[in-house]
């Protein structure tokens, strides 16, 4: 955080945009294998995704801020998810749920891309196979953190703007 | 391993009949009943299987190869086609291997058997054996521009061929996670 670089408006300004942005994450669910499981009980009203805002999946990733990458992305695959990607408005932010999205877990081989940051830039990567549903509400609380410590460009640029 | 009491599975001594010596070899393993044919006559023994009402096997379970290269076996690949019929509730496996292991290729049973159209691209597509005869032999699992059949036993286990260009990641990359 850059409080000192502004004056108290904007830092407040800066922080009161991204308290907004990580209580209202709109996830895009990419599913593509057995995580999507796991990503189902997740998402439904035992572990209450609501409490964070982010419950309500967006099913075209023009709508959509959060990527969820819920599963093996094969290399076949891979154009679609960076077209997926690309698509998303700014600001977004990309979850890696399960091992195989982290790191393309045990399928080392031919088909299997090796981690989907080798695509598209990732935030967040949650370890597990498939992870528990603790681990991805740990996750989504991280990614709030990491929402809350950005710093909103409008706020910049009315910190960077010449004063005289 | 063949054991001669145990194949005189009706099925196998009536191709044995038909076929004379396009019947390589016969196995019984704990019921599993297995002949391997000669790859000229592969079409035929599948259509007298297919139509021979005391034969009867009017469905296909399977149909895959596999990649013989390490076990030093020539010729190097095997086409390997399960059976079954319904009217009869039995099983029959039948092999056949192509004989050139440069361009492996023997004939598609898709006149005979439907179903074994998707089979047949796949194992054209992970072990590059042709099929004289299919409707429509390219790739179905893997994309277009894959280069090389993944399933051979000398396509290097750590080859990728991306169709997205990769990032560069560093080993050493710092954790992006906790930054305040
Ligand atoms: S991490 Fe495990 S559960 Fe998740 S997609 Fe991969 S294999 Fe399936």
């Amino acid at each position: 955080m850059n409080a000192d670089q502004g004056g108290f408006i904007t830092s407040r300004l800066s922080d009161g945009i991204a308290w907004a942005r990580k209580w209202s994450l709109f996830p895009y669910p990419f599913v593509t294998a057995c995580c999507g499981m796991e990503y189902m009980s997740v998402s439904s009203a035992h572990y209450d995704l609501d409490r964070f805002g982010a419950a309500w999946p967006r099913f075209s990733p023009r709508q959509a801020d959060m990527l969820l990458v819920v599963g093996t992305i094969s290399h076949k695959m891979a154009p679609v998810l960076k077209k997926v990607y690309e698509q998303m408005c700014e600001p977004k932010w990309v979850v890696a749920f399960g091992v195989c999205t982290c790191t393309g877990g045990f399928y080392d081989n031919y088909a299997t891309v090796q981690g989907i940051d080798r695509i598209i830039p990732v935030d967040c990567y949650i370890p597990g196979c498939p992870p528990r549903p603790e681990a991805v509400l740990d996750a989504l609380m991280k990614l709030q953190a990491k929402i809350q410590a950005s710093r909103h460009p409008l706020a910049g640029s009315v910190v960077e703007r010449p004063r005289n | 391993m063949t054991d001669v009491t145990l194949t005189e599975h009706p099925a196998l001594v009536r191709l044995r009949a038909q076929f004379g010596d396009a019947v390589l070899e016969t196995h019984a393993h704990r019921g599993d009943h297995t002949a391997v044919v000669a790859p000229e006559r592969y079409h035929d023994v599948m259509r007298f299987l297919h139509d021979d009402p005391e034969c009867d096997y009017d469905f296909l379970t399977d149909l895959t190869a596999w990649d013989r290269l390490r076990m030093e076996l020539a010729p190097r690949f095997e086409v390997v086609v399960h059976l079954y019929s319904t009217s009869r509730n039995d099983r029959l496996r039948i092999k056949t291997r192509p004989t050139d292991d440069e361009a492996p290729a023997v004939d598609s049973i898709v006149d005979i058997y439907r179903a074994a159209n998707w089979p047949e691209r796949e194992v054209w597509d992970m072990f590059g054996i042709r099929f004289h005869g299919h409707p429509n032999l390219k790739r179905i699992l893997m994309y277009e521009e894959f280069v090389g059949h993944p399933l051979r036993k000398d396509y290097p286990v750590n080859k990728r061929q991306p169709l997205v260009e990769e990032r560069p990641i560093p080993d050493d990359r710092p954790s992006t996670l906790f930054y305040t």
